[in-house]
């Protein structure tokens, strides 16, 4: 159309390509290139220490008889389905306390909140002697009840829930999200629900949770994203061991990248990790169009 | 607050009703007291163990008091390992992803609020689509990337990329510069001034609260980071507080876990710390990360 560009537009697309500049090229060489890299080395044969051989699909066919990427995945699954689900009822629980009526709240907020900035690093190193078998408070107290010791971190029936629990504690940014998403909840819905005769329980169910229900679900959303990327606090804490019964699937593609140098095994491990989480999201998006309440809250 | 039109419902008389409330209210702050004491519990074994001596910190049943009070654990943990170097190097990464981050994105942020150009929307949309991608895949291609630039044993894989902006922080700065007034932009642009002065001098400090919130998640995600550091720090001297702690634990038996349990509380006390300076900002960020889309 030869002049169509107007001097305005000229101008307004060369500022606009110069203020997001950083981004083209940040987009460009940590991201577009790495995608395609890696999607060709998962294809490959790759040391990094010699430069890449084509193998057709061999990484993905050798991952169907890999125990251990079987074993990483089952591990994950068992830690998101435990973790998940109790951090939220417990976080919604902690909220739902937090917004009574309470003495002191800005206090107890804090300290629900307080672990959630700890660094996972210190975090792990922490709970690993909290979980002590001998001298740590956990098994102090399991001892003063009468339940007698569990060996929490060594033994391979119990070192994942050791996780869970760890991991539990550091929930408090759910809560202050949760709460914030409470108090958010208009007043005269539960009065309205009140005059009709609503107990309180049943305002729970049928005002507060629907309410709120676009932040549970982008909590769980992201929680199953997170779960899927776990590293620090099993790296620390167990190094995946009893037994492998701590490896994480992430902790797998590291090692398979940095400790054996199989880089092209460890991108095809990455690429199934990407499909998980595109796929995962894809459900949780379809659910949520049927329990999410669609309103205006967020 | 009009009671008095609803229908009666003679259940109770007036005071059961109260008398329950307070039942009510009784048990609510005896269950959170409960949970806030199991919250703390951790925290407060970490610090009376760093103040002990090794033997009455393993002694079952757990000793509550230190006696006596070891204050010199601090020193001798800041000691065992090169602590300050680590914690100098946490901080210079810190300090140049924070730059870098909020620098970076406020500029790309700005370009995608403001300015109308073909491809925009199409560009936007992509950046949405990267924040889906995890960091797990990225690992070895930016580290092949990374090493063909022989950056592998060096910080700056730690750090350069942060100047090149990231989708999640463009997301959220976007949504705040599109509440600049667009009339109060044109009026500044025809008093003649540059696009460079109206995004220094009028964008920047209508939003500072938000680029406060960037500047100090990014802050937190770099001083906990610690997959990146173990993928690109080769050399025990560039090692992170991250790094060096993990390394402090695995030489556990020859160094006493009270020791540990010092440095572990100075790692976490700037956190705390920072908390309680900024805890309005902390509380508003996380609404404020946590409820988009």
């Amino acid at each position: 159309m030869g002049n169509a560009m107007t001097g305005e537009t000229r101008r307004n697309t060369f500022y606009g390509l110069l203020f997001i500049s950083p981004w083209i090229v940040g987009f460009t060489v940590f991201m577009a290139i790495p995608l395609v890299l890696s999607f060709y080395f998962s294809f490959c044969d790759y040391s990094i220490l010699n430069a890449p051989v084509f193998i057709g699909a061999q990484n993905y066919q050798d991952m169907v008889s890999d125990e251990v990427f079987w074993k990483t995945l089952r591990n994950t699954a068992y830690f998101a389905a435990l973790s998940l689900p109790l951090g939220t009822v417990l976080a919604l629980a902690l909220a739902l306390l937090l917004n009574t009526k309470l003495f002191a709240r800005a206090f107890f907020r804090t300290v629900f909140f307080l672990p959630s900035l700890v660094p996972l690093v210190a975090l792990a190193i922490l709970w690993r002697e909290v979980l002590h078998v001998e001298y740590g408070i956990v098994n102090s107290a399991l001892r003063w009840v009468g339940i007698g010791t569990i060996d929490w971190l060594g033994d391979p029936r119990h070192a994942m829930h050791g996780l869970v629990f760890t991991s539990l504690w550091g929930i408090g940014n759910s809560v202050v999200l949760y709460l914030a998403s409470l108090q958010d909840v208009p007043r005269g819905l539960y009065e309205a629900a009140e005059v009709d005769g609503a107990n309180a329980w049943q305002r729970m169910v049928h005002v507060t949770l629907p309410m709120i229900s676009p932040v549970i679900y982008f909590n769980l959303l992201m929680g199953c994203i997170g779960a899927l990327q776990v590293f620090a606090l099993p790296y620390v804490m167990t190094k995946g061991e009893p037994a492998r019964s701590t490896m994480f699937y992430t902790m797998y593609l590291f090692d398979q990248a940095f400790s054996y140098l199989n880089m092209g095994y460890a991108s095809a491990l990455a690429w199934i990790l990407f499909l998980l989480i595109a796929l995962l999201s894809l459900c949780t998006h379809l659910l949520s169009r049927r329990y999410v309440h669609q309103g205006d809250l967020s | 607050m009009s009671l008095e039109l609803s229908t009666p419902k003679p259940v109770a008389s007036a005071s059961s009703l109260a008398r329950q409330r307070l039942i009510g209210r009784v048990a609510v702050h005896v269950a959170v007291i409960l949970l806030a004491v199991l919250f703390a519990l951790p925290f407060v074994w970490m610090l009376k163990t760093s103040l002990m001596e090794p033997l009455q910190a393993k002694a079952m049943p757990p000793v509550w008091l230190p006696n006596p009070f070891r204050f010199d654990n601090y020193r001798a943990a800041t000691e065992a390992i090169p602590f300050w170097r680590y914690t100098v190097n946490s901080l210079v990464l810190c300090a140049l992803n924070v730059v870098g981050t909020t620098t970076s994105c406020a500029l790309v942020a700005w370009g995608f609020a403001h300015y109308r150009f073909p491809g925009r929307d199409l560009f936007f949309a992509i950046t949405l689509a990267t924040m889906m991608i995890p960091f797990p895949v990225l690992m070895v291609p930016q580290y092949a990337i990374f090493r063909d630039l022989h950056w592998i044993g060096t910080t700056l894989p730690l750090w350069v990329p942060s100047f090149f902006a990231s989708a999640y922080n463009i997301f959220l700065l976007r949504q705040f510069f599109r509440t600049v007034p667009r009339d109060l932009v044109d009026a500044a642009r025809i008093d003649g001034c540059g696009e460079a002065r109206i995004f220094w001098q009028i964008v920047l400090p209508l939003t500072r609260p938000a680029l406060v919130v960037v500047a100090l998640f990014c802050f937190m995600y770099n001083w906990n980071d610690f997959l990146a550091p173990l993928i690109y720090l080769t050399d025990d001297r560039q090692f992170t507080l991250t790094l060096g702690l993990q390394a402090f634990q695995s030489r556990l038996g020859e160094i006493e876990i009270t020791l540990l349990m010092a440095a572990t509380t100075l790692m976490i006390l700037p956190v705390i710390v920072l908390f309680f300076l900024a805890q309005k900002t902390f509380i508003e960020g996380i609404s404020l990360t946590g409820l988009k889309s």
